[in-house]
């Protein structure tokens, strides 16, 4: 599972990788993934639908995460602005 | 009357210092202190580098690519914005955007860097605009804005993952405070007519009859 992050002047950044199986891997992960959402990031994981429809899924606890899913994308939460 | 004139002259000059000085003073101590951060390498903000904006772009489209459908990847590479309809994501189809629609079908306009534009379909009719960023206050290269194709994929992501979140977020407006309702009625037109050529496009593939192997194509 690959956590990927979008970042200005970037495009996404690979801020950590790890197989969930594996316990050290999953601590891992898990401690990034409380990280982010600490410093005001939204996840999400692309899923594909039963039809075979692309969708995507909001993740607020690492738990949410579909473990057989091979990256989650976080950004920077969203804020009413100006525009 | 020289000497009148001299004295004048000598009051203004002084007036005009007193007023002058304190304006200097603040110039030299700006100045001083710009020197002298740069001399300590606090003056951190890096130049805006296009290269750099262009490989970041570069790498949100590929990623854009890989997370919506393929015709939503077209609509965006080929008209500039997606369109995601409304009422997906929440429990058996509730509106978000108000009980008034009672199931009409709705959609949201996704363009980069500008708020996302709801809209009925059947009818082309404008309902709000929604104005809503994703600022990186990490700023890694002084800008808190994300590639264009990562904020549209950013609120892809939240319309389809959370689209009552997303909205209770946002900034609501009528249409055209921030972008032209002229425009959104072209852009509208321009997809009806894109979808129209693509379906066209997608009845007539399977009918091409199979080109003989070894034979020269007369469109290459």
């Amino acid at each position: 599972m690959k956590f990927l992050r979008m970042r200005p002047g970037y495009g996404e950044q690979l801020i950590a990788e790890g197989d969930v199986e594996v316990a050290r891997d999953e601590e891992r992960l898990v401690d990034e993934f409380r990280r982010q959402l600490e410093q005001g990031m939204w996840a999400a994981v692309p899923v594909t639908g039963d039809s075979g429809r692309r969708e995507a899924e909001m993740v607020r606890a690492f738990e949410e995460i579909p473990r057989t899913t091979d990256r989650v994308i976080f950004f920077p939460r969203a804020a009413g602005g100006a525009c | 009357m020289t000497v009148a004139l001299c004295a004048t002259a000598i009051v203004v000059l002084a007036l005009l210092w007193e007023v002058s000085m304190p304006w200097l003073d603040r110039k030299l101590e700006i100045r001083r202190a710009n020197r002298a951060s740069r001399r300590d390498g606090r003056d951190v903000l890096p130049g805006y580098d296009p290269g750099r904006e262009r490989r970041a772009e570069q790498r949100a489209r590929e990623l854009l690519k890989s997370c919506v459908n393929e015709e939503e990847w077209a609509m965006y590479r080929d008209l500039g914005f997606v369109r995601v309809w409304g009422g997906e994501s929440g429990e058996t189809g509730e509106d978000v955007l108000s009980r008034d629609l009672r199931g009409v079908p709705y959609a949201y306009l996704i363009y980069p860097h500008r708020p996302v534009v709801a809209y009925l379909p059947q009818t082309g009719r404008l309902l709000n605009e929604y104005c809503v960023e994703f600022p990186d206050e990490t700023r890694p290269y002084g800008s808190t804005r994300l590639p264009d194709s990562d904020d549209v994929l950013a609120k892809w992501m939240a319309l389809k993952g959370d689209e009552r979140r997303l909205i209770s977020e946002a900034n609501m407006h009528l249409p055209g405070r921030q972008v032209d309702p002229k425009m959104l009625q072209r852009d509208i037109w321009r997809l009806g007519r894109w979808e129209r050529e693509r379906l066209e496009r997608a009845r007539r593939a399977p009918a091409q009859p199979p080109r003989a192997a070894g034979s020269a194509d007369p469109t290459s």
